[in-house]
């Protein structure tokens, strides 16, 4: 139950309810043209005018989660709520799609995150693409597949076996007839059912799925044609600015907004505590924002310098009682031979995608369609629905493929900005956040505090696991490892600063404070700290990652340099498993630490495109990196200090090191999301390198913001 | 103010000191060069002057008259796309690909300097382009093999 309540409190997309869908069957076809579309529906028995009939099914409407239309000119078009935000999912269900109804990959296109079009999706988020999308396209891309061996059957008089499908064309065996499967449906107006027991192909038959295509549409991004939401221009659209609070916490008490309505063509907009204008031009726009003076009641807010302290103050103990608890950790704490108590502080990160948030939002009476980044397009539509207050089936949102999330962009507030201001300018408003903007008003990844006690005993077995997260978040926090006597609490607080959901959510702190501890208890224990983790643990894919990954880095013969140490952490989410290997170089004299090497290995069942997952898992690990050793949110009063890339630094080339992932691909079982796991191993690793070279257990992340202190 | 870009002659009305990315993106509706941090950091908004990789997001519209602008628009020719391009396709080097634009101009620029850049080198020169998925390896392998064709 700690979870729930953890991933409500990060995640607010639980819980959304049920989109109801209002096309009906004509409509669609007008809007799609004829052909035949397999639907999503456990409800086959409602047969051929299945869309029509769900309209009023209450029921059946969250079965409805994609479809797939296949039309005359051979075109296979699948429509799903996910959206594309650099982890190229675009391209991985497009591939799953072309495998199982044999057709070319060239073929198939995917209309993404538009609620007018694509039907209900809770979100791009926590891994969940591949494994629960994925299967649902793979059985109704099986289903067309099989509809059109049923129509080629009844065309042709002749026996199913006989037909086969490859690359689009169908293939009568006895006669060497052949007909495209756009011919094969032209004319027709057929909705069918996903028949749930449908076989795919396994995993060892796959042609198309599992191999490297490349990135679909990759090249309207290295021509610039391609329009993300920043990018977009509507007729007569005019830019907004919003006046932002000085700092977290303060309230509007008085606005006066004279200077900016006298200059012409702006708009201008108070309603609460939100204050924008639009104009024309942003040039125009921003003299505007700066004619209004406004004045803030301010109170109170935490600093940096105080923020562990202070929540772990306010942190409710009440909510931590851990009902899998196990044993008696206290006491065997108590009479462990090896003991460990170690806190670890987690500093505040931002996700600081390059796109900035972006919206742009048209009114058409009382409709609304608004472009906008996020990862949850029809979460923005309710969010939109609650503000206006308007009926959600007049709002419509549509996500172009973006400039990226990591978890960043579950909410659509440029979205929500620019059809404020639309309204009432009664043109077309595009919202951009500048990027000091999106440093301090978008969520970050939350800070908290880790207090772990750890025992074992001499030879190496652990003995006690008492673990305490405070605000960071419980995602990865039971531990992989096993352990007689175990107590593990999540500690939720109010945080001063905006946070939420991120690459991994929390798993990259939890996982980070674990793998540290595992790591001192092994030293303390003479053990390898390889050696130590595989003999506390059962799990075998967690044991073939770190075999896998200590293999390839050469871990059991490495003898580093002077100033060099190695270190290994593993983790796992989302039913993916990681493991890291890393090398760093210390440099006695400034302090300086570089990572050299890095070797990580990756699980996540059956391989569905390995070079974009190995890109995922690389750039996780780069990522990772900056969270690692120096990425940190620095605020004062309320106020953050470093929003922007020269005071807030990510990883760039000259921290590259030698990078290399090992991907082991299990066909036996089912593919799985790999957006967020590979993040989880790089700190702990670093860390522990870290630890190996200069003897140095250092407990705060990042690491070393501004080197080591020798 | 009249400004040269990709070989094409365009009229604007903009303010000489308004920031060159700005006049591209909304005035000439050359989106190709993206917005990302605003002070010469992150090299979203890079782009060729006279054949050097400047950050237009700090270069003032009033300093490019007379020169040679090139953006992504115009880095393909005839409709063949630069070797920089076909190397990030064919290493199908991105992700979100927002930084990609600005990836292919610094390498286009580095490739005229330096037609055999070495690793080092490479980093050195590209150390002004962020990639917040984190892509750099791919985007070293792929300037070497645009290198090598």
């Amino acid at each position: 139950m700690k979870k729930r309540i953890q991933h409500q409190q990060l995640s607010p997309e639980q819980g959304e309810p049920v989109f109801t869908f209002r096309m009906d069957r004509r409509k669609f076809f007008k809007a799609l043209g004829s052909g035949i579309t397999v639907t999503f529906s456990v409800a086959s028995s409602l047969g051929a005018d299945l869309l029509g009939d769900l309209t009023d099914s209450k029921d059946a409407e969250d079965q409805i989660s994609a479809w797939i239309h296949v039309g005359e000119n051979g075109l296979v078009t699948v429509y799903t709520g996910k959206v594309e935000v650099g982890q190229n999912i675009r391209t991985s269900l497009a591939q799953i799609v072309a495998e199982e109804m044999d057709v070319h990959i060239d073929s198939v296109e995917m209309i993404m995150g538009d609620t007018n079009l694509t039907p209900y999706d809770r979100g791009t988020f926590g891994s969940r693409s591949i494994p629960f999308m994925g299967p649902q396209l793979r059985k109704a891309a099986a289903s067309a597949r099989e509809y059109f061996i049923d129509l080629a059957a009844e065309k042709w008089k002749t026996n199913r076996k006989a037909i086969r499908i490859e690359n689009g064309t169908v293939f009568n065996d006895r006669n060497q007839q052949t007909i495209d499967i756009g011919k094969l449906v032209a004319g027709k107006k057929l909705i069918k059912p996903i028949n749930n027991a449908v076989s795919t192909k396994p995993v060892e038959q796959w042609r198309i799925a599992g191999t490297s295509v490349p990135k679909k549409n990759g090249e309207t991004f290295v021509t610039g044609k391609h329009k993300y939401v920043s990018d977009m221009k509507l007729p007569g659209m005019l830019y907004g600015k919003i006046l932002r609070p000085p700092a977290y916490g303060a309230t509007l008490t008085t606005v006066d907004a004279s200077g900016a309505r006298s200059i012409k063509d702006v708009t201008v907009v108070i309603e609460g505590n939100f204050v924008g204008v639009a104009a024309p031009t942003l040039r125009l726009a921003s003299e505007a924002l700066y004619a209004i003076k406004a004045e803030w009641k301010t109170t109170p807010q935490p600093s940096r310098s105080e923020i562990f302290s202070h929540l772990k103050a306010i942190a409710k103990p009440e909510d931590g009682h851990d009902k899998n608890a196990t044993g008696n950790v206290r006491e065997a704490f108590n009479h462990s031979a090896l003991k460990i108590e170690q806190t670890f502080n987690i500093d505040y990160i931002a996700h600081a995608p390059l796109e900035p948030r972006a919206g742009i939002a048209q009114w058409n009476g009382e409709k609304l369609t608004v472009w906008v980044g996020t990862q949850r397009p029809f979460g923005v539509q309710q969010e939109l629905a609650d503000v206006f207050p308007i009926p959600k089936e007049d709002i419509r949102v549509i996500m172009p493929d973006t400039g990226s999330g990591y978890g960043g962009k579950h909410t659509g507030e440029a979205g929500i900005e620019a059809a404020r201001l639309a309204r009432e300018a009664k043109k077309p408003v595009k919202v951009v956040w500048s990027r000091e903007e999106e440093f301090t008003w978008a969520y970050l990844r939350p800070a908290g505090v880790i207090e772990v006690k750890a025992g074992a005993t001499n030879d190496g077995i652990v003995s006690a696991w008492e673990f305490h997260n405070y605000n960071s978040g419980s995602s990865g926090i039971e531990t992989p490892y096993d352990v007689a006597n175990k107590e593990i609490q999540f500690h939720p607080a109010d945080s001063p600063l905006r946070q939420g959901s991120y690459r991994g959510l929390a798993a990259t702190a939890n996982v980070f404070a674990r793998e540290c501890v595992m790591n001192d208890l092994a030293r303390a224990a003479n053990m390898d700290p390889l050696a130590f983790r595989l003999k506390n643990l059962k799990e075998t894919r967690m044991i073939d990652v770190l075999e896998a990954a200590a293999v390839k880095f050469g871990w059991a013969t490495a003898t580093p340099a002077p100033n060099h140490g190695i270190g290994i952490g593993c983790g796992d989410e989302k039913g993916s498993y990681v493991a890291t290997c890393a090398e760093v170089a210390v440099d006695p004299d400034s302090g300086n630490v570089k990572v050299t090497r890095i070797v990580v290995a990756f699980e996540c069942g059956a391989i569905i495109n390995p070079n974009h997952l190995e890109n995922q898992i690389v750039g996780s690990v780069i990522q990772g990196m900056g969270g690692a050793l120096f990425e940190w949110i620095d605020f004062k009063d309320g106020k953050i200090v470093n929003p922007r890339f020269s005071s807030y630094r990510v990883p760039r080339f000259s921290d590259l090191p030698k990078v290399e992932a090992v991907m082991l691909n299990r066909k036996d079982i089912p593919s799985l999301g790999a957006g967020e796991t590979p993040i989880l191993g790089i700190a702990p690793a670093i860390r522990n390198a870290i630890s190996h070279a200069t003897g140095k257990n250092l407990n705060t992340l990042p690491l070393v913001p501004a080197g080591l202190n020798l | 103010m009249e400004l040269l870009i990709n070989k094409k002659k365009y009229s604007v009305n903009a303010h000489p000191d308004d920031q060159l990315l700005y006049v591209l993106r909304d005035e000439l509706d050359l989106t190709g060069s993206k917005y990302g941090c605003g002070e010469g950091v992150c090299g979203a908004c890079t782009v060729l002057i006279d054949g050097t990789a400047v950050r237009s997001c700090i270069t003032s519209t009033g300093s490019t008259v007379g020169k040679h602008i090139t953006t992504i628009e115009g880095v393909a020719e005839d409709g063949k796309l630069h070797r920089v391009q076909q190397a990030f396709l064919h290493v199908d080097v991105f992700q979100c690909a927002y930084c990609a634009s600005g990836m292919t101009l610094s390498a286009v620029s580095l490739l005229e300097k330096s037609p055999k850049p070495s690793e080092q080198e490479i980093i050195r020169s590209m150390q002004g382009n962020i990639c917040r998925c984190g892509t750099y390896p791919r985007i070293v392998k792929a300037i070497q093999e645009a290198a090598n064709t």
